[in-house]
């Protein structure tokens, strides 16, 4: 019953006197989950606590996700180079040139580094840092909750989370290495242990790590639906939800729909390799041998069930930045939403879509070519939701009174980058064009630019912009904007030429091009963009140094509500205890974004009443 | 108070998240049904009637969903007499759907049809094994109800009580359609 005590105490709890709880004891701080350092920090069940929990772990697993990517890009920018420097971290899987002494990076490790970094991004930290922390913080804040459905729930979530991380940590020291066959973990390369050496013990603790992340996704998101539906405070109707709150929800909503879909595949997966099943395995040849025993299944069903998840997945990555966004915009412009109804329906139109355009993952896969046509068509179509987003988000700064700091400056980025990203989504949405780009760095350049660096965009404008409600205090300013026109440019230079490399044929995932003539041409190419996604690791690094000077160095929070915002997570006091607000839950009277809509007042906060006669603004 | 009443949930928090996992349940179980249908479509599949003991193990599964049914009829009489004994006969029922099962299996291996004979076969057992796991989970929670029961925890009805006997026997019930939806989904598909 732990996990609704805090409601219910306060239901009976007498009523503090100004209603704002300074001086008086308050319940809700010393609540007995918080009595020592563990449970206070560790195990705790405040759900800013576990907010914290998920980005700085989030964090970690960024620098080694960047770090991965670094090491293979020195192979793809100076496949000469001497790497030998690298063999104290690396091991053996620098081979060493006896004669020479000149180092190289293996071919297998190479694999297994790509695959790791997609993983671990895609997952890791897109998905647990970005919804585990920004959901976990906002939900009950900006709502008007003193903390989730079931705390004890989101513990667990965090702590699946983490025990995911660990396995997936291990799995980087086997002998024979992480499992190497890309993100998407396609068989036969992950049904047969025998097909390759990351296919080994590295597949089976990439399988038991997401299996476990997906149980941490569920009890998360089954915990912000629950939240979001029955908690709301009183008043905060659902479409008086800021747009961060709608697209948490809907980010939950497709992982609970799409993440059991994919498990299923893995569940397959693990019998073909440990059971002798063929679900994903037919007519396989492993060093010139034929699995005589092993036949009658169907790889391209591994690839539905995968890319029924995979689809979503990147909208479960793409919309909190969307929702971070929103709200971040309009606070610094100065101005409400453009069109905030046409947001929550793209958002639940993006919801809907997303699960009716897995297949354009798989054009060249052997697919009929009307049921491609069908795809082709859903696949442009959701691109009107996106442009509806991003018409509104330049519809809201749009002779805004812009405020240009990190937070609004990420913002603005992400904008930039989600355009650019999703352009090119069109054109490999045509099944005739995606015949060929298909598996070329086009996608990548494609996938990075719409999601990756777009999604972290999202994530660092959020970041700047709560730090206060998270920690009290600001992160320095200058080094926030050294790191956002850094990143933006570096970003740009990394995936801009990537566009041309694939639309030149230059193939993804690949060890080495010297046996292309052709692709001889990119040498200088692959050398700056190597070059500037090292100044981009280096200025992540920068990042994290800002963040965590300013965890304890930063300037302190001295108003409570310093950017002027209008949503609830402004009205609890600096550095709020469990349980969120000292007196009672404020009612909310109005939608969140009355900002500059009167001519007396700059903003007006949702727990303000309406004057009489007023119309709320949202509808 | 008016203002916090508002957050005192419609739907019990607890409630909701089942309903939740449920909907999860649906989409990994739909995902091996579609599968199955998927590869049904091509060549080299083998049709085999399902063993009798799965018709057995029907019936023990809904003759349990009906005791659970019946006693928690009972037990909001505050009859905790009636409510125990229904309440067994229901967790020995399902223990016998698991036994049944099992036998299902092992009569299917006695003429053959092991694990790796077919697509057809691989998928069988893969699917009725999931639902097993999952059944499995209910009886988990059946045993941390019947320890109560047995210390008389649940003579007299308490919300906290039926909430706990609601959410157990919500899962089992679950489970229970979960069964008849694959049996008439294999039956369908021979
Ligand atoms: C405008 C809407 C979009 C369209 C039409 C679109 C279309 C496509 C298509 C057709 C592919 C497959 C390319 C191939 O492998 O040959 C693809 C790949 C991909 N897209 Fe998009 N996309 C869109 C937006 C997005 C968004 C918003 C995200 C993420 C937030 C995203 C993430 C990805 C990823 C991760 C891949 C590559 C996965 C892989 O093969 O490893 N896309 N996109
Ligand atoms: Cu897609």
């Amino acid at each position: 019953m732990a996990d609704i005590n805090i409601t219910e105490k306060e239901l009976h709890a007498p009523q503090g006197g100004d209603g704002h709880g300074h001086g008086h004891d308050d319940h809700h701080h010393g609540d007995k989950y918080q009595s020592s350092f563990i449970d206070r920090y560790l195990f705790s069940m405040d759900h800013k606590t576990i907010a914290k929990q998920f980005l700085i772990t989030g964090m970690f697993w960024a620098v080694i996700g960047a770090a991965m990517s670094v090491i293979f890009r020195l192979q793809l920018g100076f496949p000469d180079a001497d790497l030998s420097w690298l063999q104290p971290l690396l091991g053996g899987w620098i081979d060493v040139d006896p004669a020479s002494g000149k180092g190289t990076l293996s071919p297998d490790f190479y694999y297994a580094l790509v695959t790791m970094h997609g993983t671990i991004i895609v997952f890791f930290v897109l998905t647990a840092g970005l919804s585990g922390t920004f959901s976990n913080l906002l939900i009950p804040l900006q709502i008007g909750a003193r903390d989730m459905a079931s705390p004890l729930m989101n513990m667990l979530s965090y702590w699946f989370f983490f025990l995911a991380g660990v396995i997936m940590f291990i799995s980087l020291f086997l002998n024979t290495g992480p499992f190497s066959g890309g993100w998407v973990a396609y068989p036969p390369l992950s049904a047969l242990p025998q097909a390759s050496d990351g296919s080994k013990a590295g597949m089976t603790l990439w399988l038991l790590a997401l299996v476990f992340f997906v149980v941490s996704t569920l009890l998360g998101g089954i915990n912000y639906i629950s939240t979001i539906l029955n908690m709301r405070t009183k008043g905060m109707t659902m479409f008086r939800m800021p747009l961060t709150i709608w697209a948490f929800l809907l980010t939950a909503v497709l992982g609970l729909l799409s993440f059991p879909v994919v498990t299923s595949g893995f569940f397959m997966l693990m019998m073909d390799r440990m059971l002798g099943t063929s679900f994903f395995l037919d007519e396989i040849y492993v060093a010139g041998e034929a699995l005589t025993d092993r036949v009658g299944g169907n790889a391209i069903l591994y690839q539905h069930l995968f890319w029924f998840l995979g689809h979503p997945e990147v909208y479960i990555i793409v919309l909190p930045a969307m929702g971070l966004v929103s709200e971040v915009l309009s606070v610094h412009a100065r101005k409400p939403i453009f069109g905030y109804k046409a947001m929550v329906f793209s958002i639940l139109g993006i919801g809907v879509l997303s699960f009716l355009v897995w297949a354009h993952h798989m054009y060249v896969s052997g697919l009929n070519p009307f049921i491609s046509n069908i795809f082709v068509l859903f696949t442009l179509i959701i691109a009107v939701p996106s442009a509806v987003k991003v018409f509104n988000w330049i519809a809201t700064v749009w002779g805004g009174n812009m405020r240009y700091n990190s937070a609004s400056l990420f913002s603005i980025g992400f904008v930039s980058l989600f355009i650019s990203g999703g352009l090119t989504g069109i054109f490999l949405g045509n099944a005739t064009i995606d015949m060929q780009q298909h598996d070329t760095y086009f996608v990548v350049a494609h996938f990075h630019t719409v999601m990756g660096v777009a999604a972290f965009f999202g994530m660092f404008s959020g970041i700047y912009h709560w730090f206060p409600t998270m920690f009290g205090r600001y992160m320095n300013e200058t080094l926030g904007q050294i790191h956002y026109w850094g990143t933006l440019i570096t970003a740009y230079a990394v995936f801009g030429p990537m566009h041309y490399q694939g639309m030149a044929g230059i193939p993804r995932r690949y060890y080495s091009f010297d046996t292309f003539q052709a692709f001889n041409q990119f040498d200088t190419m692959n050398q700056v963009i190597t070059i500037a996604a090292i100044i981009a690791f280096f200025l992540q690094i920068l990042f994290i140094i800002n963040f965590f000077y300013s965890i304890y160095r930063g300037r302190k929070q001295t108003e409570q509500n310093p950017w002027g915002g209008t949503t609830l997570e402004w009205t609890v006091p600096i550095n709020p205890g469990h349980g969120n607000w000292d007196g009672p839950i404020p009612e909310v009277h109005r939608w969140p974004y009355d900002i500059s809509r009167y001519e007396d007042r700059e903003f007006v906060m949702q727990n303000e009443p309406l004057a009489e006669g007023e119309v709320d603004g949202g509808h | 108070m008016s203002t916090l009443n508002k957050t005192v949930k419609r739907i019990h928090p607890k409630k909701f998240a089942l309903w939740m996992g449920i909907v999860g349940m649906i989409m990994f179980f739909s995902a091996f049904t579609s599968a199955y249908i998927v590869r049904k479509a091509s060549a080299n599949w083998y049709n085999f009637p399902l063993p009798n003991e799965f018709f057995y193990s029907t019936i023990a599964i809904l003759g349990s969903s009906l005791a659970f049914y019946l006693s928690k009829k009972a037990y909001l009489r505050a009859d905790a007499k009636t409510f125990k004994g229904l309440y067994f006969l229901g967790f020995l029922l399902g223990f016998a759907f698991i036994g049944l099962q099992y036998a299902g299996w092992e009569s299917l291996q006695a003429v053959g049809i092991d694990l790796v004979a077919n697509q057809s076969s691989s998928f069988l057992y893969l699917i009725t094994a999931a639902h097993v796991l999952h059944v499995m989970g209910g009886v988990v929670a059946l045993v941390v109800l019947a320890v109560g029961l047995i210390r008389g925890r649940f003579d007299v009805p308490t919300p906290k009580r039926t909430l706990k006997i609601d959410l157990t026997f919500t899962y089992w019930h679950f489970v229970d359609i979960l069964w008849l939806y694959l049996l008439v989904f294999f039956l369908i598909q021979q």
